[in-house]
């Protein structure tokens, strides 16, 4: 399940957006300008079912997203979704995995307080028996440069998508 | 017929005559003959896994996804409570305060490790290196990658945490941590490859009673071990879809 963001979960000023999900969900998004850095030595994983649903996340993903785990197992992987990231991004994500191959890109993740942080993600799938049962995201600390580089990109990326 | 069991080059020296008394008592318990064949390097260990040749592993979590998918091996155990960890490390005068200070072209030390050696450049992405703007100074232990940078030829040092734990503390006082990575899933194992296979639950019941088993103990403290746990199939393709992720 995944549902509007909360007014009171908000640490001092924000904004206000509606995401168009996959599958028709929409969803108010409440976020500001506050960056939490991403820890120094540590993976943010998580594990979703073939439909993109999640179904395993580890401490450093509880503990950045700000949700809790139970929050997030069975909420679609949109959960964390921001409104600078274009969706030709996440396109480009199933493609790649859809077709067994490994994606791997920067994204800017939604905390449940209206924060966000960076990543860089690699996603595969997890494949069982010959069969796809679900995929996996792995993120480590981008680099700076990587980061800004991201920025003018995705935000070009967004304008020619509204345009 | 005699197995042959071998043990990843990567283990700490101290342990090497744990790993023939181990050895010796895994062939008593599970009344099979064993023979511990040790290889100088990684090349030369997986040159004799690509010829089929062995058959019991104390794997490196890189060499897992190979054992498992290509050559048929299923995980046994790993030892209790243990993971691999890695520290990027400098000399404790070093101008470098974090990994976001380093600039293409530097030098850095490391072991032919490739777990650690792996995570160890996932650290210093964020600085912008990787393996095409560094400067390798490949090491064949720890202690010369300590060494390196005591003596100012490399800037960063890339150590298996426990080694870097194990160090002098004279050492330890003349180097400084920049990052120690917290992953907590990557790990060695013991895994089995397919003319075990028979065996496989007999292996398993042993080692998983070893640390009360009489002779057991003493065994495994001479490994450095507090036991070993259970590392179910999912478990192991889950930390290979890891190591996945991390090798591009
Ligand atoms: C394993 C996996 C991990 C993902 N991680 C994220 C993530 O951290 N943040 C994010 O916004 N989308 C992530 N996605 C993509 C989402 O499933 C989704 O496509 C994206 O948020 C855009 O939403 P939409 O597809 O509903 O438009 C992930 C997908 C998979 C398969």
């Amino acid at each position: 399940m995944i549902h509007d963001m909360q007014p009171e979960f908000i640490k001092g000023e924000y904004q206000e957006a509606t995401l168009e999900l996959y599958g028709g969900i929409r969803r108010r998004v409440l976020y500001n300008e506050s960056e939490i850095p991403y820890p120094d030595g540590k993976l943010i994983v998580s594990t979703t079912d073939p439909e993109g649903i999640i179904t395993h996340v580890n401490q450093s993903f509880v503990d950045m997203s700000g949700y809790t785990e139970a929050e997030l197992i069975g909420a679609p992987h949109s959960i964390l979704r921001h409104p600078d990231m274009p969706s030709a991004a996440f396109k480009d994500l199933w493609d790649t995995v859809n077709r067994g191959d490994k994606w791997q890109g920067f994204v800017k993740n939604l905390r449940k307080d209206g924060a966000y942080y960076w990543v860089k993600a690699t996603v595969i799938p997890n494949v069982r028996q010959g069969k796809v049962v679900g995929y996996t995201s792995v993120r480590r600390k981008p680099s700076r440069t990587k980061v800004e580089e991201s920025i003018k990109l995705y935000s070009a990326m967004i304008q020619q998508e509204r345009a | 017929m005699t197995f042959k069991f071998t043990v990843s080059p990567d283990f700490t020296p101290d342990h090497l005559s744990g790993w023939y008394i181990f050895n010796t008592w895994l062939q008593k318990q599970t009344d099979s003959a064993i023979h511990l064949e040790i290889y100088n390097d990684f090349q030369l260990q997986r040159e004799a896994i690509a010829h089929d040749q062995i058959d019991l592993i104390y794997a490196n979590p890189f060499d897992a996804a190979m054992l498992v998918r290509e050559k048929g091996f299923m995980p046994l155990v790993k030892p209790q409570g243990e993971s691999d960890e890695a520290i990027i490390a400098v000399n404790a005068d070093s101008a470098i305060q974090c990994v976001t200070d380093l600039k293409p072209g530097t030098r850095v030390s490391y072991t032919d490790d490739p777990d650690v050696r792996l995570m160890g450049m996932i650290m210093l992405e964020p600085g912008d290196l990787d393996v095409g703007n560094i400067q390798g100074v490949p090491c064949d232990t720890y202690i010369l990658v300590a060494k390196h940078l005591l003596q100012g030829d490399a800037d960063v040092g890339i150590f298996l945490a426990e080694a870097y734990d194990d160090l002098s503390e004279m050492i330890k006082k003349r180097l400084r941590i920049l990052v120690r990575s917290q992953i907590g899933v990557i790990h060695h194992s013991l895994m089995i490859g397919p003319k075990l296979k028979d065996k496989k639950e007999l292996f398993e019941k042993c080692l998983l009673k070893m640390a009360e088993e009489t002779k057991g103990g003493g065994v495994l403290e001479s490994l450095g071990f507090k036991g070993w746990e259970k590392v179910d199939e999912e478990e192991m393709e889950f930390m290979i879809d890891l190591m996945d992720t991390l090798n591009v």
